[in-house]
């Protein structure tokens, strides 16, 4: 069980009063007239799934009835940070593999991990696909 | 003034209305009001309820200048006017929930569209969608435990706090607004489901209904 610190309400709540809505920061093509197949297509059905930190949206659906976003590690499902909307995350898998390599630590996971989806952050996933 | 068309949803005709808990208080187990009853329920029929929304600060202003209550700006608080008998509760960053006695909220409809003028803001009234249950009784708190996740110790639910949270695996609007005693401010299709819980959940205290 989960307990989810609301930005809105500004407290914990059980896990029961929210729903996950998928990966966060989704972009939709400013110009979907004039977008490739394969940006539109990205757009709508790809999304990542990577073994470490995850962006994700989530609605306190039960309560204030607002989207957020998680930042949650899938392997452990540690939950490491929520930030309201529009906001961006301050701990990213970048800024984590960078404190693990400061402290002395290995980062755990050879994965790799995307900020957002792909047209954001082309070259990472490239990068991963490659 | 707003191009809004407004409309008396309540007007003082014959017409017979019905509280969401009519059926079950005319139909269903109502255990005599008792005063050594551990919990005692009570329905507050026929309220005035408007749900506000808005930017806080656009909405302020018209607020304290129409009820005399200053709009909670905290997340999870409840304002009343010194009477009590009238409440503005945060439900989120840009909604807020007034409860007023029967029969003003049409009236107040009205001037506070006309204090916020042309400013953005939302005013519907939703009166007929829900009612209030108030619990108390020196084990209305036990009762509570039994049937939400949600912390209901002193410590962390003092007086003038309200949260929407789960209930009884349905959803109410939970709020505090004088010592020991609670609201539930249910909605009208799941009044009855949550009336017979509570009897249910009471009823190891000693429960009485006050009508
Ligand atoms: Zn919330």
């Amino acid at each position: 069980m989960f307990h989810i610190y609301c930005p809105y309400c500004e407290e914990y709540r059980e896990e029961e009063e929210f729903h996950p809505r998928g990966q966060a920061h989704l972009q939709r093509p400013a110009d979907p007239e004039n977008c490739s197949d394969e940006q539109w297509g990205d757009y709508l059905f790809f999304r990542d799934n990577p073994r470490g930190i995850h962006h994700e949206l989530w609605v306190h659906s039960v309560g204030c009835r607002k989207f957020f976003n998680i930042t949650r590690h899938t392997a452990n499902y540690e939950i490491l940070e929520t930030y309201k909307m529009g906001e961006r995350p301050s701990i990213t898998a970048e800024t984590l593999a960078a404190d693990e390599r400061q402290s002395g630590v290995q980062t755990a996971s050879g994965g790799w991990q995307t900020v957002g989806a792909r047209p954001e952050d082309e070259a990472l996933n490239t990068e991963a696909r490659a | 003034m707003s191009e809004i068309r407004e409309f008396d949803c309540r007007p003082n005709d014959q017409t017979g209305a019905e509280s969401p808990l009519a059926w079950s208080l005319q139909r269903g187990p109502v255990p005599d009001a008792d005063t050594q009853a551990g919990v005692t329920l009570r329905e507050s029929a026929f309220m005035g309820h408007l749900i506000l929304r808005g930017g806080a600060i656009v909405l302020d202003e018209a607020v304290r200048e129409v009820l005399g209550i200053n709009l909670p700006a905290r997340p999870n608080t409840l304002t009343l006017d010194s009477t009590g008998e009238r409440s503005i509760q945060w439900l989120s960053p840009d909604e807020w929930l007034i409860v007023v006695p029967g029969g003003e909220e049409f009236a107040l409809e009205k001037a506070l569209r006309h204090a916020l003028g042309q400013a953005h803001f939302s005013l519907v009234n939703v009166s007929g969608g829900q009612t209030v249950i108030t619990l108390s009784g020196p084990k209305a708190r036990e009762t509570l435990k039994k049937s939400t996740p949600y912390d209901v110790h002193p410590s962390a639910f003092p007086v003038g706090k309200g949260v929407t949270t789960i209930f009884a695996k349905t959803s109410v609007t939970l709020r505090q607004p004088k010592a020991d005693c609670w609201e539930l401010i249910v909605r009208r299709s799941f009044a009855d489901y949550l009336y017979r819980w509570l009897l249910d959940a009471a009823a190891e205290f000693g429960v009485s209904v006050e009508r």
